[in-house]
């Protein structure tokens, strides 16, 4: 397969800036590398190599000539059998890195299997360069299996990274930060109407997280508060008895000789708060602040409005639920 | 009105075969019923006889490239259409790569016609140039005037549509697509005279500014044959359910706001009101829907043919649930955050579908990413046989999973893959992509339309020279190694009428290989290649019929030839070229 002389669109050449990061690779895994690092032709990528082995260990022989990985056993373990064009990963990488390179800051350029070095070396970062090298460098294990498990360390100095890529996806870091006009190709007005979903949905992501709804729930008297994820439930029932598992050890401490909170079929949980003779009244939050009792609105709407929950005493809930009061009375 | 026309003298030598003793208006009659404008073409080409009863049968004229004729040809040559398409500016405007004011201006269109086409119902127009004189000009020359279609068009602002609506008092079709328009107020709907009755379709969609409900209310109730109505965002989910109620005929149906807070019986009043919608089709709005009211859509949902939910950015939980509802599906417009999850949901409950766009919520990954892989495309392939066109923006892609893709669903008529990040290759095996390619147009004899992505050598094109028969489009973009791939496209491609090349390696070379070709072709982009202005002057020199148009950046070099647009042209150069645009 002939080398891929791609028209970089950001200007670059792959020869050039893969000799730059050959430059740059060899010069600074001194401790890895073994000695004939000095070439850098660019098609003898062996050397361009980083190798993670301990210090002092002997790099392994690759068997096939053109391939760029960064952890010589580990992918030929993973029996990747690849022939790929010289110049992919680098050229990938020094595209990726290109802010990096043309900041013309003393920055590395390599790529890890994992291309997520973007973000190891990210513009901001400028004392995130050579350190985390030397991290990278003496943390690694000649077992180190997945690629990824290199990056933990400079995750910190991702900007804006998609989640860390799984140890066989190569090359799907994001490109570089400069954005090519035109690219990807979509319409600005669908552009337009993205970006305010996005906006919207990181809020309601803030809030809700898609998918779970954790809400606090605190109960008057207890040292601490839970948290639930009303998801999970369907209905009030559901909740107000896992609620009155989740806090009966207060209620059971406070009345020991006498057990088991109550229970009954109405739409509101309490708890029985024996020793006080008062029970309790589950109350939440909603968007607008105001607290309302459980069990008005249709589940739906509650999981909806609900910001948190509170298991308020009986004798606190005056103004929100009367009804209840009575019947706890008529029945304590 | 038909104008006199002489009869043509037969030859002699005609006077033997039967089309020439076939009555002209006979011919005439069976020729209106042949509506395909490619089969149109065909039959004039079969004598003289028939070239004239072609023409003066001819009422609807598609014109796939504004610049390659002229007005004056067209009136002459048809003189009794009553409908005509037009598209402008080349598609690449679309992303920005075309300056602004470039041309394709409707308005000497308009004038030609409003001399010569008089009885003129339908204007389709795409990518052009409109100004609100325009549409006022063309609101009061046609006085029959019944649909407006406008389409990724600019120069107008919502005064023109007040126009429209003012004066077309037979309008049946007032449709405002994805415009670059100026939206200074919702004021032109209340232009509809109350005695105005006509209007069959309106899709206000993508306009900002509020309407005036109750006007738009009392519309839909007197348009009797209202079946086609999306609203803006604008419109809440209780005015939505009250235009339901006045409009339970409808069959393509786009949504305003999904948001707004319900009480129990607002919802089940638009539960209800959507129930009533049993001729729903297509389905598109929902912007900003929620988990807890699409459920209301369910029972319109049954007879869906199209679901377009590009505009709400589902998960993958409720789009499932969605889906479950919609078993006729043919066609699924959808962002990627429903993700790949949500694509297995797709392949699970929608065997029908045919059509399938996925578009990337977040296309310079502002947030956090997660969008759709190569399995979700898969799961959609083993689930859904008869997919044949596809849009799939996705950032990671694999040889074997397109190889696999294309296995399933070998049917593909329009195959547009866009791998987000430029250049990038196989994740797994770091491989080019030229497999993945290679098996789409050896495996897909019908494919139409292509559009590649991600690293890509010569060889992708290779292949698509030579087994890419049928090929009509193709976009290519940071692709290839060499002129020579470019050579392989034009030599092989024998039905390639559009190409569309971005940021690759190609350079004289490749443009002068195809120089014979471009005659067939409606047009040739070649943006940021290796073209020069020697280059370009040279193929201007040889092929006369050509029209090559370069437009330089500003700072390039002398010699480069930035933007390179060539088209065939019976109409000559431009005259309204502006000054950016070079004309060879």
């Amino acid at each position: 397969m002939s080398i891929p002389l791609e028209h970089n669109y950001i200007g670059l050449t792959e020869t050039s800036s893969m000799e730059r990061s050959s430059d740059k690779l060899s010069s600074s895994t001194s401790s890895t590398l073994s000695s004939e690092d000095g070439k850098t032709s660019a098609l003898n990528l062996k050397q361009t190599e980083l190798r993670l082995g301990l210090p002092g260990s002997e790099s392994p022989e690759r068997n096939s000539g053109p391939g760029v990985s960064l952890f010589g056993k580990e992918l030929e373990d993973k029996n990747n059998g690849y022939s790929p064009s010289p110049l992919k990963n680098l050229v990938s990488g020094a595209k990726r890195g290109f802010s990096d390179a043309i900041d013309g800051s003393d920055k590395w350029v390599f790529s890890l299997s994992n291309g997520s070095e973007a973000d190891l070396f990210s513009p901001g970062g400028g004392n995130g360069g050579k350190p985390s090298t030397q991290y990278s460098c003496l943390s690694a294990t000649p077992n180190m299996k997945e690629a990824a498990s290199v990056p933990q360390s400079p995750k910190p100095l991702q900007e804006k990274k998609p989640q860390v890529p799984a140890a066989n996806e190569q090359g799907s870091a994001p490109a570089a930060k400069a954005q090519v006009v035109g690219w990807p190709p979509i319409r600005s007005f669908r552009k337009n109407t993205m970006t305010s979903n996005l906006a919207k949905n990181s809020d309601a992501e803030g809030k809700t997280g898609f998918g779970c709804l954790y809400v606090k729930v605190s109960m008057d008297g207890a040292p601490y508060l839970r948290k639930v994820d009303l998801k999970i439930y369907n209905n009030y029932v559901e909740i107000s008895s896992a609620l009155e598992k989740m806090f009966s050890c207060f209620t059971i401490g406070q009345c020991s000789s006498h057990g088991l909170p109550g229970r009954d079929g109405l739409n509101e949980s309490r708890l029985k708060d024996l020793l006080h003779g008062s029970e309790y009244v589950l109350t939440y939050e909603d968007k607008d602040g105001d607290w309302m009792l459980v069990g008005d609105v249709p589940w739906e709407m509650f999981t909806n409005s609900c910001r948190r929950l509170r298991i308020m005493k009986g004798s606190e809930a005056i103004g929100l639920a009367p009804r209840a009061m009575e019947k706890c009375k008529s029945r304590s | 009105m038909d104008p006199k026309r002489k009869k043509d003298c037969h030859d002699s030598g005609e006077s033997t075969r039967v089309a020439s003793t076939f009555p002209d208006e006979v011919l005439e009659r069976v020729l209106a019923l042949v509506k395909s404008h490619k089969d149109r073409s065909s039959v004039s080409l079969v004598c003289k006889d028939w070239y004239d009863a072609e023409r003066w049968s001819r009422t609807h004229v598609f014109i796939g490239n504004c610049y390659s004729v002229s007005p004056e040809i067209v009136v002459r040559r048809f003189p009794n259409v009553r409908s005509v398409t037009l598209k402008g500016k080349p598609r690449f405007s679309d992303f920005n790569l075309v300056p602004p004011n470039w041309g394709a201006d409707i308005r000497c269109w308009l004038v030609v016609f409003a001399a010569k086409y008089r009885c003129l119902e339908e204007l389709r127009l795409k990518r052009m140039t409109v100004s609100d004189e325009s549409l006022e000009f063309l609101a009061l020359s046609f006085p029959n005037f019944k649909a407006l279609l406008l389409h990724s068009c600019d120069g107008f602002s919502t005064d023109g549509l007040a126009a429209i609506a003012t004066h077309c008092k037979n309008l049946t079709e007032l449709n405002i697509q994805e415009n670059d328009i100026y939206d200074k107020s919702g004021c032109w709907l209340s232009c509809f005279p109350e005695n105005f009755t006509s209007l069959e379709v309106l899709n206000f969609a993508y306009l900002n500014n509020d309407v005036n409900f109750e006007a738009l209310e009392r519309l839909v109730s007197r348009c009797k044959s209202l079946n086609v109505l999306k609203v803006n965002k604008n419109i809440t989910l209780e005015q939505l359910q009250r235009l339901l109620i006045c409009a339970p005929k409808l069959t393509e149906l786009g949504t305003g706001s999904f948001l707004p807070e319900l009480t129990d019986r607002q919802y089940s009043e638009l539960k209800r009101s959507f129930s009533i919608c049993s001729n729903l089709n297509v389905l598109s709005g929902l912007s900003e829907a929620t988990a807890l009211y699409l459920p209301a859509l369910y029972p319109a949902c049954t007879n869906l043919t199209f679901l377009n939910l590009s505009d709400a950015a589902l998960q993958s939980e409720e789009f499932a649930k969605l889906l479950v509802h919609c078993p006729r599906l043919r066609r699924l417009w959808v962002l990627d955050t429903v993700e790949d999850k949500g694509l297995e949901a797709v392949g699970s409950n929608c065997p029908l579908l045919e059509e399938l766009r996925v578009f990337p919520s977040d296309p310079y990954e502002e947030g956090i990413v997660h969008g759709v892989t190569e399995s979700g495309f898969i799961a959609v392939s083993y689930g859904c046989r008869r997919l044949h066109y596809v849009l799939y923006f996705c950032r990671q892609m694999t040889n074997a999973a397109v190889e696999t893709i294309v296995q399933n669903c070998p049917d593909f008529t329009h195959f547009r893959l866009c791998i987000m990040t430029p250049c990038q290759p196989d994740y797994r095996t770091n491989e080019p992509m030229d497999k993945a390619f290679c098996a789409v147009v050896k495996t897909c004899t019908k494919l139409r339309r292509l559009a590649v992505s991600g690293l890509l050598t010569d060889m992708t094109f290779e292949y698509i020279g030579k087994y890419a028969k049928n090929l009509e489009t193709l976009s290519v973009a940071f692709a290839g190694s060499s002129d020579w791939g470019m050579q392989c496209v034009l030599g092989g491609c024998r039905k390639l009428r559009k190409l569309e090349i971005r940021d690759c390696p190609f350079g004289n070379a490749a443009l002068l290989s195809g120089f014979e070709k471009y005659e067939s072709m409606r047009s040739l982009w070649m943006s940021d290649c290796k073209v020069t202005m020697n280059g370009c002057r040279f193929l201007a020199k040889e092929m006369p019929r050509l029209n090559v148009e370069v437009m330089k950046e500003d700072g390039s070099d002398d010699s480069q030839a930035d933007k390179v647009y060539v088209y065939r042209s019976v109409a000559g150069p431009r005259r309204d070229a502006p000054p950016f645009v070079l004309t060879l």
